[in-house]
């Protein structure tokens, strides 16, 4: 599992995209559909379809909120979410793949940013 | 009687008063919190990928912890309750996630998932009581509230087994313990924008806008909130009525001012 390939995202992503419908729930619920590029039923075709370099490009990657509304919504238990995660994950850990940098972090701090924010954008946008 | 509490990173900085109310209410209603020793941030959003190890092991040391210690944890912050429990999830299902934790750690005796996670919440409906919270209220609200869930205590459902994901009732009935009246409104469980809000504001500047319009459509003078992501989000955009559930908790237990 060290090659960054298509096997490699679906390893990684815990969830099996064969099982998908294509009923497009996922992305009827996802709340960041607007911003994206690839909606969420987009990335579970597209990972049945072995289309890595078109995954590897999305910049909804960086949109999707992993509140887990398209999991919850599913009616074949496939996990939209972890799709999108594993692609973020396997852009991320590829030579300058993340999308902040530590430099960015404090000018946009302000007197009533939670930790929690820091800490969750860290561990969604590098690695 | 006493419980283990893992308290994490943001309670004890900006949302310090969401854990000072949630003490002092606990204590007055018999419950006695007793932070962990050593805990470590639990890192904030669950790491999906089956192969995230080392992001989940400060979670695993938590509730390591309290397994030999009672046997439950209690949490209050909705973000490391949903990653203390899923990764409890995985180490109690996961075969590899387990086996590679426990041979990293070398625990004394091996972590199976054992420790049971209860959110805050869920110490006040199954512990305490919402019918003795009642009785112990001494000041009502007497407001109309909006309870917002966000996404954190709800999803995914199959795992925080919190409460019906599409339509919960626990924080409304929370409300209606402590005197108020809860107002039901369509965004209630709709995302804040979450962490989003670091590198795409207008994003998170929609979604938190319309909860707090669908909020006020049915009348809500306070917006309740157990997250202090979902809580500053929503200050940013407009919502001056948004409080902590614990802030009104203690009001009406009458042990803050």
């Amino acid at each position: 599992m060290e090659n960054f390939d298509i096997e490699y995202i679906k390893e990684i992503s815990r969830t099996d995209v064969r099982k998908c419908m294509k009923c497009g729930k996922c992305s009827g619920r996802c709340p960041a559909f607007n911003d994206m590029d690839i909606k969420p039923h987009q990335f579970v075709t597209l990972l049945g379809q072995g289309k890595f370099d078109v995954l590897l490009k999305s910049k909804a990657i960086f949109s999707c909120l992993s509140c887990m509304a398209c999991v919850e919504r599913c009616p074949r238990g496939v996990a939209p979410a972890n799709v999108i995660e594993a692609v973020r994950d396997t852009v991320e850990r590829m030579q300058n793949g993340n999308a902040i940098k530590a430099e960015d972090i404090p000018p946009i701090v302000d007197d009533l940013i939670p930790q929690q924010l820091l800490v969750s954008a860290y561990r969604k946008y590098r690695k | 009687m006493k419980i283990c509490y893992y308290p994490g990173c943001t309670l004890k900085n900006q949302a310090k008063r969401l854990d000072d109310c949630a003490r002092l209410s606990a204590e007055a209603l018999g419950v006695t919190m007793e932070e962990i020793p050593e805990w470590q941030c639990c890192g904030g959003v669950y790491p999906m990928a089956k192969d995230e190890i080392a992001t989940k092991l400060s979670s695993v040391r938590a509730l390591d912890y309290a397994k030999h210690h009672g046997g439950t944890l209690l949490t209050l912050c909705s973000a490391c309750h949903n990653v203390i429990k899923r990764v409890n999830n995985d180490m109690a299902t996961e075969k590899s996630i387990r086996d590679k934790v426990n041979n990293y750690m070398r625990l004394d005796e091996r972590y199976e998932g054992e420790t049971k996670v209860i959110h805050y919440l869920e110490m006040l409906k199954d512990i305490v009581g919402f019918d003795n919270i009642k009785k112990a209220v001494k000041n009502p609200v007497n407001k109309k509230i909006g309870a917002y869930y966000g996404c954190l205590l709800l999803r995914p459902s199959n795992v925080m087994a919190f409460d019906n994901p599409e339509n919960p009732t626990i924080l409304e009935d929370f409300i209606s313990a402590i005197g108020g009246t809860p107002v039901k409104y369509p965004f209630r469980n709709e995302c804040c924008g979450a962490y989003v809000s670091l590198t795409n504001k207008s994003l998170t500047e929609q979604k938190s806008k319309k909860i707090l319009e669908s909020a006020a459509a049915v009348g809500a003078e306070l917006v309740l909130t157990a997250c202090p992501l979902c809580y500053y989000n929503l200050k940013k955009n407009g919502g001056d009525n948004v409080v902590y559930f614990t802030e009104l908790l203690a009001k009406a237990l009458g042990v803050t001012e």
